[in-house]
């Protein structure tokens, strides 16, 4: 395996070839913030809340989601900017819009002064993170929840059938859930699909 | 087929099997015309022909479409090409007894111009036609869509067997490569350069792919292409095939266009058994097979990388990738993806060569591009026109200008993703970069004129809305960004708009287009950002006046009855179907603002001689007037009396 040095925030860093500027960042104690990333998961790039400024050969800073950023060498990286603020104060605004009581929101939101009475409140819960969707397709390989429509329309939803053999005694997606919302609409499948039998 | 020289039999063949003086009915079957009637057209001309025992002397065939919807169905009747437009099944038996039989023009079918009252014999004599440069949908009106011989027989296959038999794949690449052609869907990254990073990528197994998932409101320039010339398709994506290294192609279609799909279904299957798809093409060596992929009607999936996990049978999202589908696309193989319209102008750049294409266009937009002309425009269609044309020519010289007398506005060009151009740039060139420059984009072809009637604002807030239900959720300044965006446009309209609202707006748009995931959310706020750029007026109008300038926005105007121009004839309060006119027998009417529904029936049917309802925006509607100030005193009736 190749040795890659970038440089994040100004701190020389190493890295392997095939890394993610995420998971460089994360090996040498750099936070950048996120959503919709986990380390059993392939990269999924919805949420945007870790997008850093790369430069890199002299170009243009330029605005890339550092999950799936390759780390090339040499690269420069800014975790913090102002462009890279203002795109995670709006994305936090927007999703305060629908989950306004999620502690993970509005921590990060009080670090990027997200001013969510800016946005029209929708509460909806589902921040659309997909991280109980990805986990039970790509970890547990059982598909008992997924997404259903697209645009503003789209929804998580569990497959009943599926939920009601697999789910009773799985439950590991629950904790992913930053809104809960995943909760609420499994107990809202079961008690309607199959009563009792999810246990 | 296994050579040239067979390519040239077969077409020999078919041509001496034809009489060029045989009278031939075109009757086009394009999804437009066959909406206003063609099928029954078609159906009555071979009645019609068989009935007067003409079966051995007349050819008729449906076509692919020409482009002048607008006066669909359309005929022509070649030899002589003349042609007959908004053609019904009851004009059949007089055309073919007096044109086809007796070759007399029936003058009530022709084309007259409307400010000239001059009538148009010939196809290329009506102006719609004239200023066109249609090397593309040109002979769609000529070739049978569902004949592998009728392509054959207008010279296709010319250039497949020319790429295939007399040059190399590196020679083909260079020849697109000096073409300069640029892709027609809309993002307009040079094919060639496309194609040759494809050819390089690692990896034996390459494919490449139709994009065919035309979904921009109000376009179907590919529909066009696809229906009535599905080899011309076919054959640019084989030449591209060889060029690239491929030897698997597929076409992703949505399901919405069924003729189509049952087109090139059959131009495949004829072209596998005339040897020019499969297994050795022509005697070449070289193998390619096609698989039509259908969509399942997802906007998104005309995004490319969305379109490649569609075809790998996943939900149609676009991936976040940072490596080019070029070298790693479908199953992460190198795969080119180019849109209907590119593939097509692919044949004749081989066969006539890059220097025939680049003859037309600016410095760096060569060649001829599609458009489809529609909205608030006289003659309605799909118009094929040089790059570097003025949006000026394609608007008043092909499109007829604006009808009923109105005043342009506005055209909105490239799709949800594309902007609108105001009046004092019409001026501008066609061409990808000079669109790009004023706010707008090429796109795919997409040409909706809008006169004043239409509200910006209003125009902004309906391609946001479309875009709330086609992006596919996943990121979220995409999704979330654009429904805070349709929010406060829907606001505004509704005269609710509040001071902050529009840098608001800003700020959401900036970031959907910086940080959203796929080229749609990074465009989506495009609509938004370039009614703002040119009609900033038309937004503070709305915010700051509670007045909607161009009178449209329902929630903002108010239906009015001038007393001195009303002359109580009773009929607006007869059509009120909300009871809300308060009339009487020579009474000046009155709308009930309390009742009125905003319908606008009474605006509509009031007697233009007297135009009395008229539109108030911004300003309070005037007290009612009291019942002895509404008398009507009929001054040449109580002359009589008296």
């Amino acid at each position: 395996m190749k040795g890659i040095t970038l440089k994040i925030d100004g701190e020389e860093v190493k890295a392997r070839e095939g890394m993610t500027v995420l998971k460089a960042a994360q090996n040498a104690h750099i936070r950048i913030p996120t959503l919709c990333y986990h380390k059993k998961l392939e990269p999924y790039g919805g949420c945007r809340l870790c997008m850093v400024e790369v430069e890199s050969r002299g170009s243009a800073p330029r605005l890339v989601v550092s999950c799936l950023y390759p780390a090339q060498n040499n690269i420069i990286v800014r975790t913090r900017s102002p462009k890279v603020d203002r795109v995670r104060k709006t994305v936090l605004e927007l999703l305060l819009a629908h989950a306004p009581n999620s502690f993970e929101l509005k921590e990060l939101g009080k670090e990027y002064g997200a001013d969510e009475s800016r946005t029209g409140q929708e509460p909806s819960f589902c921040i659309h993170c997909g991280l109980c969707v990805r986990y039970c397709a790509e970890v547990k390989k059982k598909d008992a929840i997924g997404f259903v429509d697209r645009g503003i329309h789209k929804e998580i939803g569990f497959v009943p059938e599926i939920a009601s053999k697999e789910c009773g005694k799985c439950k590991e997606c629950f904790p992913l859930c930053p809104t809960e919302a995943l909760q609420a609409a499994y107990i809202f499948v079961e008690a309607l699909a199959f009563p009792g039998q999810g246990h | 087929m296994c050579s040239h020289q067979d390519l040239e039999t077969v077409r020999q063949e078919i041509l001496s099997k034809r009489d060029s003086k045989k009278p031939c009915i075109s009757i086009c079957t394009g999804t437009g015309c066959l909406a206003s009637g063609a099928g029954e057209v078609m159906a009555a001309f071979t009645a019609e022909i068989e009935s007067q025992g003409l079966k051995a002397d007349v050819d008729a065939k449906g076509t692919g479409c020409p482009g002048f919807c607008e006066k669909g169905p359309i005929v022509v009747i070649y030899p002589e090409e003349i042609c007959y437009l908004e053609v019904k099944p009851e004009d059949v038996a007089e055309i073919v007894s007096q044109t086809v039989k007796e070759n007399k023009v029936i003058e009530r079918l022709l084309y007259v111009d409307s400010a000239t009252g001059e009538k148009a014999i010939h196809e290329s004599d009506i102006p719609f036609y004239k200023n066109q440069e249609r090397t593309i949908i040109g002979n769609n009106i000529k070739i049978d869509s569902k004949s592998i011989d009728d392509y054959i027989a207008f010279g296709g296959y010319t250039g497949l067997a020319k790429a295939l038999l007399k040059m190399t794949p590196e020679e083909v690449l260079d020849e697109v490569k000096k073409s300069n052609l640029r892709g027609r869907g809309g993002g307009g990254f040079p094919t060639g350069r496309k194609w040759e990073e494809a050819r390089h990528a690692a990896g034996d197994i390459k494919y490449v792919i139709v994009n065919a998932d035309e979904g921009d409101p109000g376009a179907f320039m590919d529909r066009a292409v696809l229906e009535g010339n599905p080899h011309s398709v076919l054959e640019g994506l084989t030449i591209g095939a060889y060029a690239v290294g491929s030897h698997e192609g597929f076409l992703y279609v949505r399901n919405e266009y069924p003729l189509a799909i049952e087109n090139v279904l059959i131009a495949i299957e004829k072209a596998e058994e005339y040897g020019l798809l499969g297994k050795n093409i022509l005697g070449s060596g070289f193998d390619f097979s096609v698989k039509v992929h259908r969509g399942a009607g997802a906007f998104v999936c005309g995004e490319s990388s969305a379109l490649m996990t569609a075809l790998e049978g996943k939900a149609g999202e676009p991936r976040p990738k940072y490596v080019h589908t070029v070298v790693k696309g479908v199953w992460d193989r190198p795969s080119v993806l180019n849109n209907v319209e590119t593939w097509a102008n692919v044949p004749p750049i081989i066969e006539k060569g890059s220097d025939w294409f680049t003859r037309y266009g600016t410095e760096k937009s060569k060649g001829t591009k599609i458009f489809s002309l529609v909205g608030k425009i006289t003659n309605t269609g799909l118009v094929e026109v040089p790059m570097g044309i003025t949006l000026n020519d394609i608007i008043y010289k092909i499109g007829g200008g604006i009808p009923d007398g109105k005043k342009f506005k506005a055209v909105q060009t490239g799709g949800p993703s594309g902007g609108c151009i105001p009046e004092r740039l019409l001026d501008l060139q066609v061409g990808f970069d000079e669109l790009t420059k004023a706010g707008s984009m090429m796109g795919s072809g997409g040409m909706i004129v809008l006169d004043e009637d239409t509200c910006m604002v209003d125009v902004a807030r309906y391609f946001l809305e479309f875009l709330t239900d086609e992006s596919c959720g996943k990121c979220v300044p995409c999704r979330e960004g654009i429904r805070q965006m349709l929010k406060i446009l829907t606001k505004i309209t509704k005269g609710k708009g509040k001071p902050g609202d529009i840098e608001l707006l800003q700020e959401l748009a900036e970031v959907a287009s910086e940080a959203a995931l796929c080229a749609l959310g990074r465009s989506a706020a495009n609509p938004f950002l370039s009614t703002l750029q040119y009609f900033r007026d038309e937004y503070e109008a709305h915010i700051n006046e509670k007045r909607c300038p161009a009178l449209a926005c329902k929630e903002l105007i108010n239906y009015y009855i001038e007393p001195e121009k009303c002359k109580a004839c009773t009929t607006c309060a007869r059509k009120c179907p909300a009871d809300a006119i308060i009339g009487g027998k020579n009474l000046i009417h009155m709308v009930d603002q309390d009742k009125c529904t905003k319908c606008g029936t009474c605006f509509e049917v009031c007697p233009d001689r007297f135009a009395a309802v008229t539109k108030l925006s911004g300003v309070p509607v005037p007290a009612n007037l009291s019942e002895d100030q509404r008398v009507i005193v009929r001054e040449v009736r109580e002359a009589k009396a008296s």
